[in-house]
């Protein structure tokens, strides 16, 4: 067991608890996260609410819960669908090479010029701000860093020799690549999809902190942040908690990608 | 004696396991102006050896016994003392030409390094001396060629290029580790003449590694044979071959291209 | 020559991505709802007055011919008419440049810097205390939002210790410091992800080029290695951080968009997102296209950059 890398098991507990914490948070929260309660406004950590409460009295720490179902929800549809599309179209070109695998890294080129805030504001003109919006705007972006990586990866295995022979004894592209492919780049396509998803949860955050995320009441720590801006000088504590969970769900997928990645590269060197 | 090795054993230690001996035991001796060969398969640990004697064996590596050098051991020697003998007193030629050079700076510069940092020549003077060691390890067209990135080089230039790096500082011993293994046959040959003219006429003494008995039967003085880690003879070149007293000799030698073997007029 | 060609085919394909993008971006705004006349003249507007005012601005010509005026106009410099600034829109991105160009400059300057040193150090001592700090500093960059950074920064640099001002800029005719002093902020909210990101890169690759022959060769000529490090080992180990360095620009814009928003900096970045909210479409479609030519043409550079060092290296085969 300890032979694991370390930022595997934090990583990984970090994001277990964000996923148990987001889960929880549809059944139950310490209070109603669209509880108003203005008597209760702007009070630090306390009694009135282990977070404190925002400015019309809503429990920051039952708001930090909710969120992480909306980030978490945001970021793996748009990972798993942009990275689904990614990979099927990097897969592709490594397997046909020739002007398919050119028009793909061309397709890539023009898609990642879209970082997911450009690609919000031009879907935000056409379709308004939204969770919608979030979604694609995001997962638009995954589609170029997928391609990318699995097509390299593909490309590699292509170039075994047991993967030529059985393409030379006939055998389907398709075929090869189920059975050959597939299972040679998931590790690398596993830590991606880990790292990626970080990734996401941040341009959401971002995307709401503009505006052009999730609409309220549905909350969210991009625009929790926003709104606390009005209030840095009164009521600091708004500030830190949302960023911190923005932060700590980041981290954990990252370390937990890392971890990932050392368990799996075959060089096993990050420290020489 | 300008070299002595003392029952060098070096062990590299792995983790989570018993550190690996892959040097047991060797003892040898370099005179001033002799050239010495050593000679095993790959694995023998002769290339261990020659980075031992210049201090350059990896972090992982724990080296027991004296390796005197002018009556200094390498073995204890302090980091910076160890950076004023290399160079200066001791130089290496390595096996690979291709990579031995840095890829992203002229050859006549790299040359010229040394001299600039080590003896406060000024960039002119290292220049002007770069270009006499381009022409004496026999450069065509030096004067050009001196300001060439190493790709530009074929790989029988590149080597003589390291020779002369290891020259630069005018050492007193040198190590050459492989340097004709990965260069074509017939370059080989010039190689080996340019190295054997050059330390004859420097006075320099030479410890030449290789895996290739006819390589080492060219030029060198005494051989010491190696195999997996231990001396398994060593004594003059031209008792080695012409009364190989140790079998794996006899195994080598047999090995040789009866040609090869013939031109040397080497024994049984 | 054949250096030449591979120029030359980089640039048209370049060329060609860029007008794809250009098609897309025209397309999704066009499909945009709001009336550009409407939102000049208002909505109380008489109805032939709306007509005669999309007529003259040419928005009753087929898509195509739209289309392609609007690149036509792009070519020589004319982005078309703001609909709610009511000045011309090059203008518009030109002032705006003036904010966003320096603050880009400095956050990139800080973050290399900052990563260059840091990395070098860290793979020069791996597992050492150097280089775990490094990889702290870097998991923590990467994982923080950078807008999350700049309301800190001014929690505790303007609100607290009044060392900077809160936000807003005074403008370059407010002179130089007062000018640089409000990008100082924003730049080191801008800067930490990148240098987080460069710090990782340049740790790599120095740590893969030190095992390179000729460090050794370096090392056998009597050079410290600390001499060995900065003289052989780091200017090889340049080229994937300037590469890197030319694919975090999608990231910078997003950055300067979001950092931009935070410190109330009048730039290209809350332009865009102003605009946005304006329904000011028009700036909105130049805005991004301005964006993304300039990732398109950072992107192409990076890599005639690399095609032309890389020859220089490939000297291994």
């Amino acid at each position: 067991m300890n032979r694991l890398p370390k930022s595997l098991f934090i990583g990984g507990f970090i994001t277990a608890a964000m996923v148990c914490t987001a889960i929880l948070s549809r059944f139950w929260t310490p209070a109603d996260p669209t509880g108003m309660n203005i008597l209760q406004r702007l009070k630090p950590p306390g009694p009135a609410g282990l977070l404190g409460t925002d400015q019309i009295g809503r429990d920051v720490l039952s708001i930090i819960m909710s969120g992480a179902w909306t980030s978490l929800g945001i970021a793996v549809v748009a990972t798993v669908i942009g990275g689904a599309i990614g990979i099927g179209i990097g897969v592709m070109a490594a397997a046909k090479g020739g002007s398919v695998e050119r028009l793909v890294m061309a397709l890539n080129g023009v898609l990642f010029a879209f970082p997911p805030i450009l690609s919000a504001i031009l879907l935000g003109a056409l379709l308004g701000p939204g969770g919608l919006t979030s979604m694609v705007a995001i997962g638009v972006f995954m589609i170029p860093v997928f391609a990318r990586v699995s097509r390299a990866a593909a490309i590699q295995i292509w170039a075994r020799d047991y993967v030529k022979a059985a393409r030379m004894a006939g055998k389907n592209d398709v075929l090869i690549t189920l059975e050959h492919i597939f299972p040679n780049i998931s590790a690398q396509i596993i830590v991606q999809l880990a790292i990626q998803t970080g990734l996401a949860i941040l341009s959401e955050a971002g995307l709401s902190f503009l505006g052009m995320g999730v609409s309220p009441p549905t909350p969210s720590w991009g625009r929790m942040l926003a709104e606390s801006q009005t209030y840095l000088a009164s009521a600091p504590h708004l500030v830190l908690a949302p960023g911190l969970a923005i932060a700590i769900a980041v981290l954990g997928l990252n370390l937990l990608g890392d971890g990932l990645r050392d368990l799996t590269d075959p060089r096993r060197r990050q420290n020489t | 004696m300008m070299l002595d090795v003392k029952d060098l054993r070096v062990a590299f230690r792995r983790e989570n396991q018993p550190a690996t001996e892959v040097v047991h035991g060797l003892s040898f001796s370099v005179k001033r102006g002799e050239t010495l060969g050593i000679v095993g398969e790959s694995g023998s640990g002769k290339s261990v050896v020659s980075l031992a004697t210049i201090g350059l064996l990896p972090g992982t590596a724990q080296a027991t016994g004296q390796i005197l050098f002018n009556g200094q051991d390498i073995l204890t020697l302090p980091e910076p003392d160890l950076c004023t003998l290399r160079g200066d007193k001791i130089g290496m030629i390595f096996q690979e030409p291709m990579t031995a050079l840095n890829p992203a700076m002229r050859v006549g510069a790299q040359i010229a390094e040394g001299l600039i940092l080590k003896k406060g020549f000024s960039k002119k003077a290292a220049r002007a001396e770069a270009l006499r060691l381009l022409n004496m390890v026999q450069i065509p067209r030096a004067a050009e060629r001196i300001d060439s990135f190493p790709h530009e080089m074929s790989g029988g230039q590149r080597q003589r290029v390291g020779i002369a790096i290891a020259l630069a500082l005018q050492p007193d011993l040198l190590i050459a580790d492989e340097p004709t293994t990965a260069l074509d046959v017939t370059v080989q040959a010039e190689i080996l003449n340019i190295l054997d003219d050059l330390i004859t006429e420097l006075g320099i003494s030479l410890v030449l590694i290789s895996h290739d008995l006819g390589v080492i039967a060219r030029i060198t003085d005494r051989t010491l044979v190696m195999y997996r880690g231990a001396e398994m003879e060593q004594g003059p070149t031209e008792d080695i071959l012409r009364r190989p007293g140790h079998a794996y000799t006899r195994k080598l030698l047999a090995a040789m291209p009866s040609r090869v073997r013939a031109s040397l007029e080497v024994g049984p | 020559m054949t250096r030449l060609l591979t120029l030359f085919r980089g640039l048209l394909v370049t060329a060609a991505v860029l007008l794809a993008a250009s098609l897309v971006i025209f397309l999704l705004i066009d499909a945009a709802p709001g009336d550009p006349a409407e939102i000049m003249l208002g909505t109380s507007a008489q109805a032939d007055t709306l007509a005669a005012l999309r007529h003259e601005l040419g928005l009753d010509l087929p898509l195509f011919s739209r289309y392609l005026s609007w690149l036509g106009g792009v070519f020589v410099g004319d982005f078309g008419q703001s609909y709610t600034y009511g000045v011309a829109v090059g203008e518009l991105i030109g002032d705006r440049l003036t904010v966003t160009l320096p603050l880009t400059v400095m956050a990139t300057a800080l973050a290399v810097a900052v990563s260059l040193p840091l990395g070098v150090v860290a793979a020069a001592r791996p597992g050492r205390a150097e280089d775990n700090l490094a990889s702290l500093f870097a998991q923590i960059g990467i994982a923080v939002p950078n807008f999350w950074i700049g309301l800190l920064l001014i929690v505790t640099f303007s609100l607290n210790l009044k060392w900077f001002p809160p936000g807003g800029f005074p403008g370059w005719e407010a002179g130089f410091n007062a000018a640089l002093g409000s990008l100082i902020l924003p730049s080191i909210a801008l800067a930490l992800p990148q240098a987080a990101v460069l710090t990782r890169v340049t740790r790599a690759a120095v740590i893969e080029v030190t095992n390179e022959d000729f460090v050794r060769t370096a090392r056998a000529k009597g050079l410290t290695k600390r001499r060995a490090l900065w003289r052989h080992t780091v200017p090889n180990a340049l080229l994937p951080v300037v590469t890197m360095l030319g694919l975090q620009i999608p990231f910078l814009i997003s950055g300067a968009v979001l950092v931009e928003n935070v410190f109330n900096l009048p730039g290209i970045g809350s332009l865009a997102y102003q605009a946005l909210s304006q329904r000011d479409l028009i700036v909105v479609q130049n805005v991004v296209l301005l964006f993304v030519a300039i990732v398109l043409v950072v992107n192409a550079g990076t890599d005639a950059l690399y095609a032309r060092l890389d020859p220089r290296l490939r000297a291994r085969k």
